[in-house]
């Protein structure tokens, strides 16, 4: 993967994760992009397009909430599909119930729980028990 | 976790080193991983791991990956992987997105392996299931594998045919895009009414960033599979007058060469042209190819005798009075009105009573503000004053030009045993040729016209490589008196057309004293090629062959057939008989051209068969002893 952007359908980012270097002015001008490309789209198109010889895979969440992932050409796009939506549930097995608001407010945490996951751009723990079990400890140690 | 991350790392190292990868390979990585994947298959249950059932797809779509990286071109892992593949495929259930991700990874790996053909039909079948599924994903993901698959697979994607065509109707950009392609990958002679119907229906409605596209691809297909020529024309003008606009700039000198060569077709086609631009010329394609054909094909427009559909009753006025319009027309890009002028300048030879007013037309241009149009009013104004006489001759009509893509350099059949693979290009291929089938009309061109009337330079893009060589001999053609740039593609007659009449001396054939060589002499039958060669284009090369026999008897049925390597064209013409008399008392002679533009050394292999006395002889031979002026 090589980066992975949420943003509400205002076109506010909430959380932005690059797997690669790049400037930044390059990532404003592609999260602008993109997150415009991605508004545009109507609810029952596919979730897949084509974007600067990248893939881009989004899913549409709690009806105002896109959560977008740009993967190379090799990758699989419906894994990456099961990706964004272990993430999603990752977050509401630690928020209980997640919804945009926690994200905002607690938006450190989110990142942490996206490090345990996956790292690099590739997934790292594929085991949802052990992800959270490493952000328990984490919070144990800050208290 | 870490069984998760190690083979992502071995998949990143295999992917960057192929040293790894065959390490990998004798390690005997692909049986671990085999085992590794059953076992995560059938294990139990593995809450922290799953989704919704399946357990840790992540993990299985890694492995996968990795098998496929491994199998790749080589047949040993290729099957140790194949059953555990066909498992996999089997057991996994596909009502949630989860099983078919690890599906679609599955099918990808079946494909890019060495897997056995009832694995390839079984990831085939999946691939169906996916385009009938309701989700758009899937959809997507089907079409995009089918398009990867189909150049190797064809037979077994065109049973899914009308579910892609159905998809050309889907309201995604992306499907529609995708089903575009694969419909056109799966065209053939068989389905190809059918789906250009499709096609032609969706053209009409599909956004203008895929009206280029599907045009060109439409044109491609109708040229290849094309049934009957009117349902090839029927076709291309449906086109132009849909997606007009669209249609690519060099699309147009094709269609007239492919008008100019269905010759029986042609009162029919300009009547559906001239009905066309009747209403609407604001698409410049068409206009461009109707105003060509009317001015070539205006008699028998106004003659009003067309076989095919109803004579429509057209006088000489009315044809000049739309090509006027086009003309005057603000729509009308530059180009346009250089080829309406033209069409104008070409009816005054064949319209009787409309003279004057063609007369008049042209010299009204004389003082138009565009250099071009201006350039070739006051041309055709100079023919009208001072060569009235070559005025016919010269806007004669246009010989029928040969197709360029298929023709490409005589390809030999290797009828007899003799092998010798001909890898090398410059090796020429053994064994005989059927004289003059391929029938490069072109060289008759060549060697037939004197005066050389409008020609559109030969379209540049045309796919077919092979046609290379042709397309330097138009450009060659077009450079007669003066340089004009030659892949310029939309110019559709070099300006100096009198220029190209006064300066150059008419087509030359003979060459000063080339000396004719003795190509074969053995058993009493002797063989002399006479050369000649052409001042205007230089690349051809005429070879006359002379047969005598200085034997007692006759040789009769005597058959002489010639290859040359492939960079080099070659068409035999007819010889004069088959029989040699005997005691060099008469000869054969037959004519061989041949078109050599890379300027190359000329080479040939003969090959002679006859009857002499009783027996039939068979000879092959070869000549390498052509003087350097034959193909300097």
């Amino acid at each position: 993967m090589q980066f992975m952007l949420l943003f509400s359908r205002q076109g506010k980012l909430r959380l932005q994760k690059w797997y690669v270097p790049l400037s930044d002015k390059e990532k404003k001008k592609i999260t602008r992009e993109l997150v415009q490309t991605v508004l545009t789209r109507k609810p029952k198109m596919c979730s897949f397009l084509e974007w600067r010889d990248l893939k881009i895979v989004y899913k549409r969440l709690y009806a105002s909430l896109y959560f977008c992932c740009a993967i190379e050409d090799q990758d699989n796009e419906l894994i990456t599909l099961e990706i964004i939506h272990r993430y999603v549930e990752l977050l509401d097995k630690y928020f209980g119930s997640v919804c945009e608001l926690d994200i905002i407010f607690n938006f450190e945490k989110a990142y942490f729980i996206l490090d345990e996951f996956l790292l690099g751009g590739e997934v790292q723990e594929t085991s949802k028990k052990n992800v959270l079990k490493a952000i328990e400890q984490a919070d144990l140690l800050q208290e | 976790g870490v069984l998760h991350t190690s083979v992502v790392l071995l998949t990143e190292m295999c992917e960057r080193s192929p040293d790894m990868l065959a390490h990998f390979r004798k390690v005997g990585l692909v049986p671990q991983l085999v085992r590794i994947l059953k076992n995560l298959i059938m294990s139990g249950y593995s809450p922290e791991h799953d989704v919704s059932g399946i357990s840790d797809p992540f993990l299985q779509v890694r492995i996968l990956r990795l098998l496929r990286i491994l199998g790749r071109n080589d047949d040993d892992s290729s099957e140790a992987m194949n059953d555990i593949l066909a498992q996999v495929a089997t057991n996994t259930e596909t009502s949630k997105n989860v099983g078919n991700a690890i599906l679609y990874e599955t099918v990808l790996t079946i494909m890019d392996i060495k897997s056995e053909s009832g694995l390839r039909v079984l990831a085939i079948n999946i691939l169906g299931r996916f385009l009938l599924n309701n989700d758009k994903n899937i959809r997507y993901v089907a079409l995009t594998s089918l398009l990867k698959t189909v150049q190797t697979d064809h037979n077994a994607v065109q049973r899914h045919r009308s579910t892609i065509v159905d998809c050309l109707k889907d309201l995604d950009v992306s499907i529609k895009r995708r089903a575009m392609e694969l419909s056109f990958a799966l065209v053939n002679g068989n389905n190809v009414r059918g789906m250009m119907k499709e096609l032609l229906y969706f053209l009409d409605s599909c956004e203008p960033e895929f009206k280029a596209d599907c045009a060109s691809g439409i044109f491609l297909a109708a040229e290849k599979y094309a049934p009957s020529k009117r349902w090839h024309i029927d076709t291309i003008m449906r086109v132009l007058t849909t997606a007009g606009s669209y249609v690519r700039d060099d699309a147009v000198p094709n269609l007239i060469q492919l008008i100019t060569n269905s010759v029986e077709m042609h009162a029919y086609t300009v009547q559906r042209l001239y009905k066309a631009i009747l209403g609407d010329y604001s698409q410049q394609p068409l206009v461009q190819v109707a105003s060509w054909c009317i001015g070539e094909y205006g008699d028998l427009l106004v003659s009003g005798q067309c076989e095919e559909e109803e004579p429509i009753q057209v006088t000489e006025d009315e044809v000049l009075d739309i090509l006027e319009s086009v003309l005057i027309s603000n729509m009308s890009a530059s180009v346009t009105r250089g080829y309406a002028l033209t069409a104008i300048m070409k009816l005054s030879t064949r319209f009787t009573c409309t003279v004057n007013r063609i007369k008049k037309v042209v010299s009204i241009y004389g003082s138009s503000i565009d250099v071009e149009l201006q350039q070739r009013a006051v041309e055709y104004n100079a023919l009208f004053k001072k060569y009235d006489h070559m005025r016919p001759a010269l806007l004669e009509r246009m010989p029928v030009m040969e197709k360029i893509t298929t023709n490409g350099p005589t390809e030999i059949v290797q009828t007899n045993g003799e092998t010798e693979p001909a890898v090398l290009e410059t090796k020429p291929p053994p064994s005989g040729l059927q004289p003059a089938s391929q029938a490069n009309d072109l060289l008759d061109l060549l060697g037939g016209s004197d005066i050389t009337p409008v020609i559109p330079t030969a379209p540049t893009s045309k796919p077919a490589s092979a046609g290379g060589e042709l397309l330097d001999l138009l450009g060659d053609l077009n450079l007669t008196g003066s340089p004009v740039s030659a892949p310029a593609p939309q110019i559709a007659q070099p300006p100096f057309l009198l220029d190209g009449l006064s300066s150059q001396p008419l087509f030359n054939d003979i060459a000063a004293g080339i000396p004719s060589i003795t190509a074969y002499n053995k058993n009493g039958l002797k063989i002399d090629f006479t050369f000649e060669r052409s001042n205007t284009n230089p690349s051809v090369t005429v070879i006359t062959i002379q047969a005598s026999n200085s034997t007692e008897l006759d040789m009769t049925d005597f058959v002489f057939q010639a290859a040359v390597p492939k960079t080099f064209q070659l068409q035999l013409l007819s010889p004069s008989s088959s029989v040699i008399p005997a005691f060099n008392s008469g000869t054969i002679t037959q004519v061989i051209k041949v078109l050599n533009p890379q300027k190359q050394q000329l080479r040939m292999r003969i090959k002679l068969t006859y009857n002499h006395k009783g027996s039939a002889m068979q000879d092959l031979a070869e000549v390498n002893n052509f003087p350097p002026q034959s193909w300097q």
